[in-house]
């Protein structure tokens, strides 16, 4: 589905992802870890189309398409969602007239109808449910004057809602108390198919443990360092990145 | 005397008021006749403002000016029919219709209002009505403002709105003003609105022009308003000003607010207008009075929008508050210039101003200047004012979730707007005016 091949890009001339190559295939579950700064958000970001970063080299393919060459917008209308690490908070613009507007604009892009308020409204009730978004956020403004694990679950109910092919989860988890977590993954886990994929940035194993993933790669500075089975996570949570860092000397000098 | 190239147009007014004094008009009274006779003074003395002028340094007028304007016109049969004011009329806001054509009430356009808690009538009708000589003319400073001297002067005719005490109007009274003519005109209407004690009313002015059959002309509007609201009285009053390029305006609002009255003034302009002034004037004359005059402007082509403002607090205990956000397209020109003055007496006040502006295009200019006067020591006031661009983050929140530039930029100039539209307390009217924002978009 998803295909990253050499990926460098950088942000105000200074390099953030040095020759990055993925690949996920659909119905799989990434786990992306590494230290503050190697540059995980960064990859997100460049995958969703932030015009702030410069992608100086390498392709990404998605189902045979260049994301690349796409506008933020239409990477969105081809199925790429970013569960941001820091929602935006946009007041006066109404959670819900935010959805609707960007469901029809995916909609038209895929030359399908707008849809009717009613089927409409219908399944804002049923994916409030799934991620037990309380009903009284929908209403306000986009994220303004919600706590961190509100903004996170907004998140999530804006990727049970729009259905995406790649969702991208960056650090959902952070700011999220042990119940929303429980059902945040739950969410994830309902939603989940064999036709689309989920890459899941995380600190910890908590999440991992609900959401269990078939990769887990390590990003540091810049490069995945290490790819491995479910287990690399607990290795990582009993380790930490020293060993890593270390490696990376190691390699250097060598 | 400052003189400038308005110089024909300044004489014209000259030998208008002469010619005038001589034909003087018998149904108007003595007082009337001398304060005409200083306002003209005032005028003959202050010409027209040029850019020296503080409160006119960054408009140029004499292009508005030098056209060859009918002062003194007689009136226009204008064929103004039901469509037109049917598709004036505000959807779902249940309200009287006033109809003002150049500045003219027109008796059978406009709704009556039964009973006789509502006066509504022409001006020149009311002029021995007790609140036209107990009010009319006592408010404007006449040796500062250019325009409202000459109109003071000048003027014809206009509207008058009685609302009588203790009266609650639950229905909006709907002023349609319509300029629409063949010929260049120099238009002074002057309004008068007397909000009795205790009373509450709505009122809706909206300013729209109308195609001319034969042609278009350029008119030149320079009205003045003056509105009492009396002890424990409130007063919505909104103003929604379109117009076509070949329209200019000079607006007036002269307010005075008595004891524990509020007083709130909407006022949002869209594209179209070639200039549009707005003096707002706001005394708050009485201990407890509370006054909000919130504005929105979409200013767009080469358009000029200045809105000047002044709230005046003489007594203590009074709090104000001023939201005006602008959006500039194309190379459309703001002004906001909102003073605020807290008299020595006028201890405890709250006065509060903001003026944000919202730029979408590099060639469009703002010149925000707040201006506080503050001569009391117990005072809280404080006020800002911003421009800036978009919020690149916010607009890539939403690219992220598939909608494009051109709606990510409407939703966030509507969520911009909101600040201000969203205080409006009639949903008709909130949509109206958000259905303006999205026409004055494109
Ligand atoms: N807009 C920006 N301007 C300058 N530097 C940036 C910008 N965005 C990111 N960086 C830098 O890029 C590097 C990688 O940041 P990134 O946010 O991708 O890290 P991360 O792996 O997500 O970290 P964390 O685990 O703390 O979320 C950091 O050194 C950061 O300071
Ligand atoms: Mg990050």
């Amino acid at each position: 589905m998803l295909s990253i091949k050499n990926l460098r890009a950088s942000v105000e001339g200074k390099e953030i992802l040095k020759g990055v190559n993925l690949e996920v295939k659909a119905g799989g579950i990434h786990a992306i870890m590494g230290p503050n700064g190697s540059g995980k958000s960064t990859l997100a970001s460049v995958l969703a189309g932030n015009p702030n970063f410069e992608v100086t080299s390498g392709e990404v393919w998605l189902d045979g398409k260049n994301l690349l060459e796409m506008a933020a917008e239409d990477r969105a209308r081809e199925g790429v969602f970013l569960a941001f690490q820091y929602p935006v908070e946009i007041p006066g613009v109404s959670n819900i007239n935010f959805l609707r507007t960007a469901m029809n604009e995916i909609r038209t892009y895929r030359n399908l109808p707008a849809m009717e308020a009613k089927e409409f409204l219908k399944m804002v009730k049923e994916k409030q449910k799934l991620v037990e978004f309380d009903a009284a956020l929908t209403n306000r403004s986009l994220n303004e004057g919600f706590s961190g694990g509100e903004k996170k679950r907004n998140e999530i109910f804006q990727l049970a809602m729009l259905d995406p092919k790649l969702a991208i989860l960056d650090e959902t988890d952070s700011g999220l108390d042990i119940d929303a977590l429980r059902i945040v993954s739950n969410g994830v886990n309902k939603l989940r198919s064999d036709k689309n994929a989920f890459i899941i940035i995380t600190h910890y194993q908590r999440l991992l443990d609900y959401i269990v993933p078939d990769f887990v790669h390590v990003l540091y500075n810049g490069q995945i360092a290490k790819t491995g089975g479910k287990e690399l996570a607990l290795e990582l949570e009993e380790k930490g990145y020293d060993w890593l860092k270390e490696a990376a000397k190691e390699q250097e000098l060598a | 005397m400052i003189k400038q190239i308005t110089n024909s147009l300044y004489d014209q007014f000259i030998a208008d008021f002469e010619l005038r004094s001589i034909l003087s008009n018998a149904s108007e009274s003595l007082a009337l006749h001398a304060l005409r006779k200083e306002a003209f003074k005032q005028f003959k003395q202050l010409g027209f403002p040029n850019t020296k002028v503080e409160d006119w340094k960054y408009i140029n007028l004499s292009p508005f000016l030098k056209d060859d304007f009918l002062t003194a016109a007689e009136d226009e049969t204008i064929v103004i029919n039901k469509d037109i004011i049917d598709s004036a009329k505000i959807k779902k806001l249940g309200a009287y219709h006033i109809v003002m054509v150049n500045g003219r009430y027109q008796a059978g356009l406009s709704d009556t209002i039964p009973g006789d808690e509502v006066f509504v009538s022409p001006l020149a009708a009311a002029m021995d009505r007790p609140a036209f000589e107990a009010h009319f003319g006592k408010n404007v400073a006449l040796d500062k403002n250019h325009f409202a001297a000459l109109n003071t002067a000048l003027f014809r005719d206009g509207l008058f709105i009685e609302i009588k005490a203790r009266i609650i109007v639950e229905k909006p009274i709907h002023v349609i003003h319509i300029i629409s003519s063949a010929n260049t005109l120099f238009l002074q209407p002057r309004n008068l609105f007397v909000i009795g004690a205790g009373a509450d009313g709505i009122i809706v002015e909206s300013f729209i022009t109308v195609n001319h059959p034969e042609k278009n002309a350029k008119v030149f509007v320079n009205d003045v308003s003056e509105i009492i609201v009396n002890e424990r009285a409130r007063l919505q009053h909104f103003c929604i000003q379109t117009g076509a390029e070949h329209t200019s305006y000079v607006h007036h609002t002269e307010v005075v607010q008595r004891q524990s009255s509020a007083y709130n003034n909407y006022k949002a302009s869209f594209p179209g207008t070639a200039l549009l002034r707005n003096n707002l004037n706001v005394s708050l004359n009485g201990e407890n009075v509370e006054s909000h005059l919130y504005g929105l402007y979409l200013v767009a082509g080469r358009q000029i929008v200045d809105n000047h403002t002044t709230v005046d607090h003489l007594k203590p205990n009074c709090h104000s508050n001023e939201l005006y956000k602008g959006v500039m397209k194309d190379e459309g020109v703001a002004i906001f210039n909102g003073k605020i003055l807290v008299r020595k007496d006028a201890q405890k006040t709250n006065a509060f101003q903001k003026n944000n502006n919202l730029m979408l295009s590099k060639k469009a200019v703002v010149d925000s200047k707040p201006q506080l006067e503050i001569f009391a020591d117990d005072v809280k006031c404080s006020h800002g004012s911003t421009i800036g661009q978009f919020d690149e983050d916010a607009l890539f929140y939403l690219k992220a979730r598939g909608i494009g530039e051109e709606k990510a930029k409407a939703l966030l100039i509507h969520a911009f707007a909101f600040d201000v539209t969203g205080k409006i307390p009639i949903t008709a009217l909130q949509t109206y005016i958000n259905h303006l924002i999205e026409e004055g978009l494109n």
